[in-house]
């Protein structure tokens, strides 16, 4: 079994119009910057793929990474909690203008809704958002005595994920709290395409140490020295 | 109608007056901004652990300038640095510990809060980009919901109100708020006085308040150091 991949363009070549991409990171903290850039690349090239639906914690910031996809029209929807950051031009200008449409998501049940779906769990119920308008239209019920909002899973066809270490085999780790999405995301899509900084061989990183374990990720593509989307926005970075 | 800058805590010792409350050993959740600044005012001699939602028990404070690392930063995406005793975890188990009632204090910022415990505090339903986070999770999860607020909004319009006119976060989550004039239990779907300025009559206090101002038991005088 071998699940390396030689660059990034390689490992994101299949990702096809109309797809639903989960894209880890909270903020720029796990952000995977050279796979986002390597679908924009395509996308500038071939005009595919297109109308992606992207599940993010956040829309973008500046003008590099998930910004600069939805800056170059191939997102039609996004599905997060937090379409706000230091400078969230492009996408309130997107939105406003009504070119992509937003699924705004408590943070916590969007977290859930994506752990569900890698669990095979098609619903769940919890007392986040009831009586708020983000519950309207779900189903409700009580259960000893407290009302609850239905909830569905959330699956992909692909996930982009930033990780630190990983194997041939696909076992991961990650650095601090770029964690963030990462673990949850690699569960819930058909093929999670990881980044790593590092490739090591199998059985070095300690078995007690491997947050994700490989069965849940496809490929795997080393991507050394990363670039860190906060710092890329601090220097006025855009792209492509 | 408002009170005066000299006559209404900063939001300095509305902090510290919150962080008083806060007991040793417990596990807190602050919101962005404001509520952050609770943490500067936690009482000498207690151990607090602070939760950040995107995957951090334990952190402390920012790190000096230069020496920032981007992969380690806490919900309001600023950089923070690490406590001995530290642990990093993925979203859902960030929010299992939010949702599943392992906090013993949120603290959050308030647009409006109603005498049934109601909170608004995410959207002013105008038009814009909404944006929710983790502000309906935490009022769920979390043993005691606190609120620090100003006790009027900039133009003169109380924040504490019978019913919320703005989208709701949470229904009946609220149970104590601090504000720049006092300090309100939310009790049986009431506002009961806890404490006031010593400055402010009843009567001021009343008139700025959108609703009924419950006495049961002594008011406290509401002390706080100049910060």
């Amino acid at each position: 079994m071998d699940k390396m991949i030689a660059t990034p363009a390689e490992a994101v070549a299949d990702i096809g119009d109309n797809a639903t991409v989960m894209i880890g990171g909270f903020g720029g903290s796990g952000a995977p910057v050279e796979l986002v850039h390597a679908l924009i690349d395509r996308f500038v090239k071939t005009g595919t793929p297109r109308n992606l639906t992207v599940v993010n914690n956040n829309a973008g910031n500046g003008h590099v990474g998930l910004a600069a996809m939805i800056e170059v029209g191939m997102v039609g929807k996004l599905i997060c909690s937090f379409p706000r950051s230091a400078d969230p031009r492009v996408f309130t200008q997107k939105y406003l203008a009504g070119e992509i449409e937003l699924e705004l998501v408590p943070q916590g049940t969007l977290a859930e809704r994506i752990r569900a779906g890698g669990a095979g769990i098609p619903a769940f119920y919890t007392p986040t958002c009831y009586g708020t308008e983000l519950a309207n239209g779900k189903p409700t019920a009580a259960f000893d005595g407290r009302p609850y909002v239905q909830e569905r899973w959330l699956k992909a066809d692909f996930a982009l994920v930033k990780a630190q270490l990983g194997d041939r085999l696909g076992n991961l780790t990650y650095n601090k709290a770029a964690r963030n999405f990462g673990p949850l995301m690699c569960t819930a899509a058909r093929h999670a395409i990881v980044q790593v900084s590092k490739v090591v061989p199998p059985g070095t990183i300690d078995p007690e140490h491997v947050i994700t374990p490989g069965i849940f990720v496809s490929r795997v593509v080393q991507v050394q020295n990363p670039a860190q989307e906060e710092l890329l926005n601090r220097a006025g970075a855009t792209y492509p | 109608m408002t009170a005066s800058d000299d006559l209404k805590l900063s939001n300095a010792q509305i902090a510290w007056r919150a962080a008083q409350d806060i007991a040793d050993g417990a596990y807190v959740n602050l919101g962005i901004g404001f509520p952050e600044m609770v943490a500067r005012y936690q009482p000498a001699g207690r151990e607090v652990i602070y939760h950040t939602e995107n995957g951090i028990l334990d952190f402390g404070q920012e790190p000096p300038a230069g020496e920032e690392d981007w992969d380690l930063i806490n919900a309001g995406k600023k950089a923070v640095t690490l406590k001995p005793g530290s642990a990093f975890f993925h979203h859902a188990d960030s929010f299992a510990m939010v949702r599943g009632g392992h906090l013993d204090v949120a603290i959050l910022g308030a647009y409006q809060v109603a005498q049934n415990g109601d909170l608004a505090n995410w959207s002013v339903g105008a038009k814009g980009v909404p944006a929710v986070g983790g502000a309906m999770d935490l009022v769920h999860g979390a043993r005691r919901v606190a609120v620090i607020t100003e006790h009027v909004t900039k133009s003169g319009e109380p924040k504490l109100l019978e019913r919320c006119t703005l989208p709701l976060t949470g229904v009946g989550c609220v149970t104590r708020v601090y504000t720049s004039l006092a300090v309100v239990d939310i009790e049986g779907g009431r506002f009961v006085l806890r404490e006031k300025l010593p400055t402010i009559t009843l009567e001021k206090l009343q008139s700025l308040t959108g609703a009924e101002l419950v006495l049961a038991g002594p008011v406290a005088d509401l002390i706080v150091p100049e910060l």
